[in-house]
């Protein structure tokens, strides 16, 4: 394999891999560069995403649904991230802002929509839709794929663990007070009892500690808070990262 | 530390028993993996086949099917060609043997922990970076034993210059160290959960910095290791362009680092990073094909036994795969084209044919190649791997097209527009609808290709259960 003659870079590369040292610190650099170059900026406020106001935590509830949406993997099949483009504005809404990711801790973007983007569902379809669709995703929309949930209308979350979630998402940069964790079961109890309260309107009969709740609470806030802050006026760059086609 | 040609050194004797348990592991997870990918591509064509259970949504197993091809399939015959080969290459023992064994048996532990917490819905959610943050741990520390063992055995070399493969090796050992413990920075909440220090937009960047290079340092840089040894070695021909090698691997990997962010297309990730990110993707055709034509161009003189020899077989599909699929990643990174492609089953087929047509052929070229060498036997079965080969190449073709033919599909059928300017398709319901045959026929393409994986196991297993009928070969000299 090797060149007869060698000169130039050759030589100097054929150097080069005696010196397995060298060899590594360099690989170790030619390896570095391009994700500092790429990554570091976007934790700084001039050239990282644009912050939008009115953008606020989830709430305790919020969280465990959060958390059971991870655990289910909802997000291998649904995506969170609206493109600009007429299309998909039209099917669902406004296009997404940076800024109304920045309590994701994880982002939940996905990168296949088997199902519709569920950036803003928030408030599309009332409580008790949600219910059937996750106990038979067919009662609500023939043809789906999506395979019934019913272990979330039987499973309770644990409330004892979600002052451990706030505790450690406080610690990641997300703003909750002492006060907010302190009463977080209280706030938590308040809310579900709300999803449950409009779900025997509907006359669904359901218990407040069950997980189903925890998962409509969170995606009945799906997209609120940004879709308010751009019907608000949004004062930030526009068309960051992407341009309306 | 003299350069020494020729054959390995009479004082050294190599450590080729954990070489053996690691392409045995290798087999094992292969039926594993792909029989739960199988099973979740059937899960989208059928829905019942969820079972009903929690354990065994499409959700859950999803993950479970990606973790056990890429780290278990994939990595372990990654480090059985490193085992075999750096040995040889560096005429020397590994370092040191209760690394080796400490890094087999731990690499193992951290797939059981997976198959068990992944389907339990015990998840961090990022994609191929599920594993919670206990077996995070475990792998930091499984990959430092490996670290130094690999480092150890270079240090300890009775040959002074590395060999491209050993600098592909080695590229993979740092790269992965760096993407998975930047990646996996959170803060636990309880044993089972924890948050990633990143937030939103820069969680995704982080995210998909990892996720790529995973793709480029985990399912391309070893192999392209193991191509650089094992296709000289096999086909008996001396590597095309030395000059071609030492382009191949710097701009590879300084370029492949970059191209994260055509993951984030269109999202609102800053313009600039997602145009960095297309920009070096493009670029990437450059040093991978130079890689491609490096390893076809070695065949020269070969050719010829591609007609009866099945080992070459695969290794010339895995090379081509290769070249097919990083043109198309490429093509995909361009905005206008991923403005089509994303969301859909178009990626899911570039994914399988980078996956099921290079990782896979080139894995099964040397599995066949290594098995007789190790245990000192013809296989069990010698005619097998031909009909292996085309059921896995009819398999793969069936994969990609139904993929293709799914995903353009379903990209313009949500962009479509009526006369009046709306939406023609406003019921995403209808479009899903639309792709059950192309779920059908991916279904049958898996099933294809997971069968001759059965009869790659059964045929490596009998072959080391069974008598050692020929006399052993001389031993195999130096690269």
């Amino acid at each position: 394999m090797s060149d007869t003659t060698e000169h130039g870079y050759v030589a100097a590369h054929r150097t080069l891999e005696g010196k397995s040292a060298i060899f590594a610190v360099l690989t170790t650099v030619a390896i570095l560069i391009g994700g500092i170059v790429e990554i570091v900026p976007l934790f700084s406020a001039r050239t990282g995403p644009e912050l939008l106001p009115g953008v606020h935590p989830y709430s305790a509830l919020e969280v465990a649904g959060r958390d059971i949406y991870i655990r289910e993997g909802c997000y291998t099949c649904h995506s969170q991230m609206i493109r600009p483009m007429r299309a998909e504005v039209l099917r669902y809404g406004e296009w997404s802002r940076a800024g109304e990711y920045v309590f994701d801790h994880p982002f939940l973007l996905g990168s296949r929509r088997m199902g519709p983007d569920l950036q803003r569902v928030g408030g599309k379809y009332p409580d008790a839709w949600h219910y059937e669709h996750l106990r038979d995703p067919r009662s609500t929309s023939p043809g789906s794929v999506m395979p019934p949930y019913t272990w979330l209308l039987r499973q309770s979350y644990d409330p004892a663990d979600i002052q451990a979630s706030l505790r450690a998402l406080k610690r990641v940069g997300v703003p909750y007070t002492d006060s907010v964790i302190a009463g977080a079961r209280a706030d938590m109890r308040t809310q579900a009892q709300g999803i449950v309260d409009r779900l025997k309107q509907a006359g669904i009969d359901a218990t407040a500690d069950r997980e189903v709740v925890a998962l409509i609470a969170y995606l009945q806030r799906l997209g609120k808070d940004g879709r308010a802050a751009i019907a608000a006026g949004e004062t930030t760059r526009t068309g960051a990262g992407g341009r309306t086609q | 530390m003299q350069y020494t040609a020729g054959s390995r050194p009479a004082e050294v004797r190599y450590d080729d028993t954990i070489v053996k348990y690691f392409l045995l592991a290798t087999v094992i997870w292969a039926v594993v993996g792909m029989l739960v990918g199988v099973w979740i591509a059937l899960e989208i064509a059928y829905w019942p086949a969820n079972l009903g259970l929690p354990w065994t949504t499409f959700g859950r197993l999803r993950p479970l099917h990606t973790n056990a091809v890429i780290f278990a399939f994939g990595g372990n015959i990654c480090f059985t060609g490193i085992y075999y080969s750096m040995q040889r290459l560096l005429k020397t023992r590994m370092w040191n043997d209760t690394l080796s064994r400490l890094h087999f048996w731990g690499w193992q532990l951290v797939i059981v922990c997976a198959a068990l917490t992944l389907p339990l819905g015990l998840t961090q959610s990022k994609e191929y970076a599920e594993l919670i943050w206990p077996i995070d741990v475990l792998i930091t520390l499984v990959w430092v034993v490996f670290g130094i063992n690999f480092f150890g055995t270079i240090a300890v070399r009775k040959v002074q210059h590395l060999y491209v493969a050993i600098w592909f090796y080695m590229s993979f050992v740092i790269t992965i160290a760096v993407l998975h413990i930047v990646n996996s920075l959170a803060v636990p909440a309880t044993f089972v959960r924890s948050y990633p220090i990143y937030a939103g937009l820069t969680d995704a960047l982080v995210q998909w910095w990892y996720g790529h290079n995973a793709v480029g340092f985990f399912l391309t840089t070893p192999f392209l290791g193991m191509m650089y040894y094992f296709l000289p070695r096999i086909s008996e021909r001396p590597v095309y362009s030395y000059r071609l090698s030492i382009i191949h691997f710097w701009a590879l990997i300084f370029l492949y680092i970059w191209a994260g962010p055509h993951h984030l297309l269109y999202s609102a990730l800053p313009e600039w990073a997602q145009t960095l990110g297309m920009t070096f993707s493009i670029m990437l055709i450059a040093p991978s094909w130079g890689g491609m034509l490096n390893g076809l161009l070695t065949l020269r003189g070969a050719w010829d036994r591609v007609r009866t020899d099945p080992i070459l077989k695969f290794l010339v599909v895995a090379v081509s795969f290769y070249g097919m699929s990083t043109f198309e990643g490429p093509m995909m990174s361009i905005r206008a084209v991923n403005s089509l492609s994303h969301y859909t089953n178009w990626t899911i087929g570039h994914v399988h044919s980078g996956t099921l047509g290079w990782n896979g052929m080139i894995t099964f070229a040397i599995t066949y190649w290594l098995v007789p060498k190790l245990w000192n036997r013809p296989l069990s079965h010698p005619t097998w791997p031909t009909t292996h080969f085309w059921l896995a190449t009819i398999g793969i073709v069936l994969y990609t097209v139904s993929m293709w033919a799914a995903g353009l599909t379903e990209g313009l059928q949500w962009r479509a527009f009526d006369a009046a300017g709306q939406l023609k398709y406003p019921n995403f319901v209808d479009i899903v609808h639309q792709l059950q045959p192309f779920y059908l026929l991916r279904v049958l393409g898996g099933l294809l290709y997971f069968t001759g994986v059965v009869m790659m196991a059964v045929n490596v297993f009998r072959t080391v259960a069974g008598p050692a009928t020929a006399p052993a070969p001389a031993p195999a000299g130096a690269r």
